[in-house]
């Protein structure tokens, strides 16, 4: 009863000064800090416990199995070199089953129960809203790998992937330049597509681009012989494609046999890599564009070993994509910031993100430790017959994230 | 006028893929009164079938249609297994069936990611299915005509082996009265059997047809088997040709409201008409007529 008491006293003894340092220090200004601070992470062996969560099963298995592939690569090479201030880092591994309750629970598991240093995955924005409560609220650690609608930022999460000035901004002014002046929107019916559209609208309205129209399909939906016919009939210049999933197939098939081509009207998408052009038939989407920051096919050297160590490792057929880069560059972006902090310890890292670089495949990426995303390069690119996509424009020099696109008079309002 | 022709033309395409994927169904689900949630796997099954025979006859063109009979085949025996091995334990236990089949179903899911890998795969469609066709001015894709023309093929085919063959009597038979055709000499046993390999195997054909439009990834039955039951239950259970204006029906009212309003509120009032409609007529268009008290 007493040892009992005593360690509840210590506890909160701990949690208290914790508070108080951190208050002392302006660090941050967070309600449930105090509680949270009481972190179980074990730092005492010569291993460190890192979680992973992706979904392994249901609709999303087909997307996040690859970042699976890719975190895990990225574990053993940092292993093989030595770990992380020495340490080992041992995979705890969850499945997130497409669910974004399944998310918040399991990484509630892996910060509590398995007392991982940081976890890495989440890909649907609804997985990461349903994160972002509990890892604010133990005050750990997420890194969240896919490009995004924006308009979000937590101290407790480091977005790897675009926010939308870094790939749907970049796109608008590449179309522009190509003497676009009218798009056809079409998208699947949840955020990411909306958030993204409001802001495709915002900048049409004041670059002088007209909207012929905005389509919206349910997740899944598999006719489009309607959604195509009012694209076609509308007339624009180009299509700006935010569907997600299995829906493009369909969508692209369609627009194939009604002898709708890239030449007359190119489609422009944001949700579609490597990995996805396969179960599309490069021959239905060879020729259109779209918008990442990554391509298998970039001409580096750290690309190049990037490559063949992930087809060494899972197969010659493999192909990478910008989830599965953003991935891996986010377990070394983690590595740089603890090495900078010299500590697993949150508050620290959060420190001492500022800055911290990776020589990544994509080339050289660096966290802003403001709003924790990283700047990275816009790459528009067009798919070729062979599957993969090659660099049709590149921003040249990487852009720094602007999640609120606070820097656009025309996106004013849009946060709100 | 030319919206009318192309969104009559959208909606019954739309039908027709609806009617291949439900008319396995309207004849297990009627005849058996066993609601087979497995069904969208042998759809993909089907899929996954013409993808395999791809791999092994390269010409797009021969291979679409090699990979139909084959697909029936296939289809027809993963009906006839899970009918063999589980389902006839069950018959007139309806909820059992519905939980057994969609365990059946899961599994089948992921056998199909650990054999293809979780990412969609892709049946390249033949040259004389790409583009559009011109009629009278019109643009029709060539690769919607031909899941037209095999759903009407496919459901003569059936309607004509119901009511001329010896099997389409046997089959009514059961349907209409199980008692009295087994005391009439018919095997029910058997004539089940046939009958599931049958309503499976356009399974199996429905999925090389739907490699045209859509998808081939482990999810594809998902996508299409509450639709399919749609179709059967509007349609009038036990009935073929209901399940045929069903299907046409609700393909050219969902292209309708979809082309005056979006996808998403197309798909919400057609649920909605669709459950108003079975206040009215809870049978469907066609009732079954039946002597059984079963």
């Amino acid at each position: 009863m007493s040892t009992v008491r005593a360690r509840r006293t210590a506890l909160l003894a701990v949690a208290l000064s914790t508070g108080l340092f951190l208050a002392a220090c302006g660090a941050r200004v967070d309600d449930a800090s105090g509680a949270a601070a009481a972190s179980c992470v074990d730092t005492s062996g010569s291993e460190i416990k890192i979680g992973f969560l992706n979904s392994r099963s249901g609709t999303m298995a087909i997307s996040e199995n690859t970042v699976y592939d890719s975190l895990e690569m990225a574990a053993a090479q940092i292993n093989g070199a030595g770990g992380v201030l020495g340490k080992q880092l041992t995979i705890v591994a969850e499945d997130g089953a497409s669910e974004p309750t399944v998310f918040a629970e399991k990484a509630e598991k892996l910060i509590r129960d398995d007392c991982v240093a940081a976890v890495f995955g989440g890909w649907t924005s609804s997985s990461r809203k349903a994160m972002l409560p509990v890892f604010e609220g133990n005050d750990a650690l997420l890194f969240y790998p896919v490009q995004y609608e924006g308009l979000e930022s937590s101290p407790n999460i480091f977005y790897t992937g675009a926010t939308t000035n870094q790939q749907i901004v970049p796109a608008l002014d590449y179309l522009k330049e190509q003497g676009v002046t009218s798009l056809f929107l079409v998208g699947s019916d949840y955020v990411f597509p909306q958030t993204a559209n409001r802001i495709i609208k915002a900048y049409a309205e004041a670059n002088g681009i007209e909207i012929k129209g905005e389509e919206y399909a349910p997740l899944g939906y598999t006719d489009f012989s309607t959604i195509v016919a009012k694209v076609r009939d509308a007339g624009a210049d180009a299509v700006f494609n935010t569907l997600n999933g299995d829906s493009n197939v369909a969508f692209f098939k369609e627009y194939q046999s009604l002898g709708l081509t890239a030449e007359a009207m190119p489609v422009l998408s944001v949700s579609i890599a490597e990995e996805e052009v396969g179960g599309i038939g490069a021959s239905n989407i060879a020729g259109q564009l779209v918008a990442w920051n990554y391509y298998q096919t970039i001409d580096s050297p750290v690309n190049k070993q990037f490559v063949s160590d992930f087809q060494t490792l899972y197969g010659a057929d493999r192909v990478t994509s910008d989830p599965m880069e953003a991935a891996y560059t986010s377990l070394f972006l983690w590595k740089g910031m603890v090495e900078a902090a010299g500590s697993f310890d949150v508050a620290a890292i959060q420190a001492a993100a500022d800055g911290v670089s990776f020589d990544a495949p994509e080339g050289t990426v660096t966290v802003n430790g403001e709003n924790h995303h990283i700047a990275k390069t816009a790459l528009i690119g067009r798919i070729s017959p062979d599957g993969l996509i090659n660099t049709e424009w590149s921003s040249g020099a990487p852009i720094e994230p602007d999640p609120y696109l606070t820097s656009y008079p025309w996106a004013e309002g849009l946060a709100g | 006028m030319e919206i009318l022709v192309t969104q009559v033309f959208n909606g019954l395409s739309g039908g027709s893929v609806l009617l291949l994927a439900a008319l396995g169904l309207a004849l297990t689900f009627g005849q058996m009164g066993v609601i087979n949630m497995a069904h969208g796997e042998f759809i993909m099954a089907g899929a996954y079938t013409a993808f395999v025979v791809q791999q092994v006859v390269s010409s797009a063109g021969v291979s679409l249609l090699v990979s139909l009979p084959v697909a029936f085949v296939v289809g027809g025996v993963l009906g006839v297994v899970l009918e063999a091995t589980l389902l006839r334990r069950m018959y007139h236990r309806p909820l059992d069936t519905l939980l057994v089949t969609w365990g059946v179903s899961l599994v089948l899911q992921q056998l199909t990611r650990d054999v293809f890998g979780t990412a969609g795969v892709d049946v390249v469609a033949p040259e004389w299915l790409a583009g559009p066709v011109e009629v009278l001015g019109f643009a029709f894709p060539r690769s919607r005509l031909f899941i037209l023309g095999l759903a009407i093929a496919a459901f003569l085919a059936l309607a004509a082996g119901l009511r001329f063959t010896p099997l389409g009597r046997r089959i009514r038979a059961t349907v209409q009265n199980r008692q009295l055709a087994e005391s009439s000499g018919i095997s029910t046993r058997a004539t089940d059997r046939l009958t599931f390999f049958i309503g499976s195997g356009f399974a199996g054909v429905a999925g090389v047809a739907l490699t045209l439009v859509g998808s081939i990834s482990p999810n594809l039955g998902t996508s299409y088997i509450v639709d399919a039951f749609l179709v059967v239950v509007v349609g009038g259970i036990g009935q073929i040709k209901g399940a045929v204006i069903a299907a046409f029906l609700l393909g050219v009212v969902q292209s309708w409201i979809e082309y005056t309003t979006t996808a998403s509120i197309a798909k919400v009032l057609v649920f909605a008409l669709i459950i108003a409609f079975l206040q009215v007529r809870p049978q469907g268009i066609y009732k079954l007529r039946t002597r059984s008290l079963a």
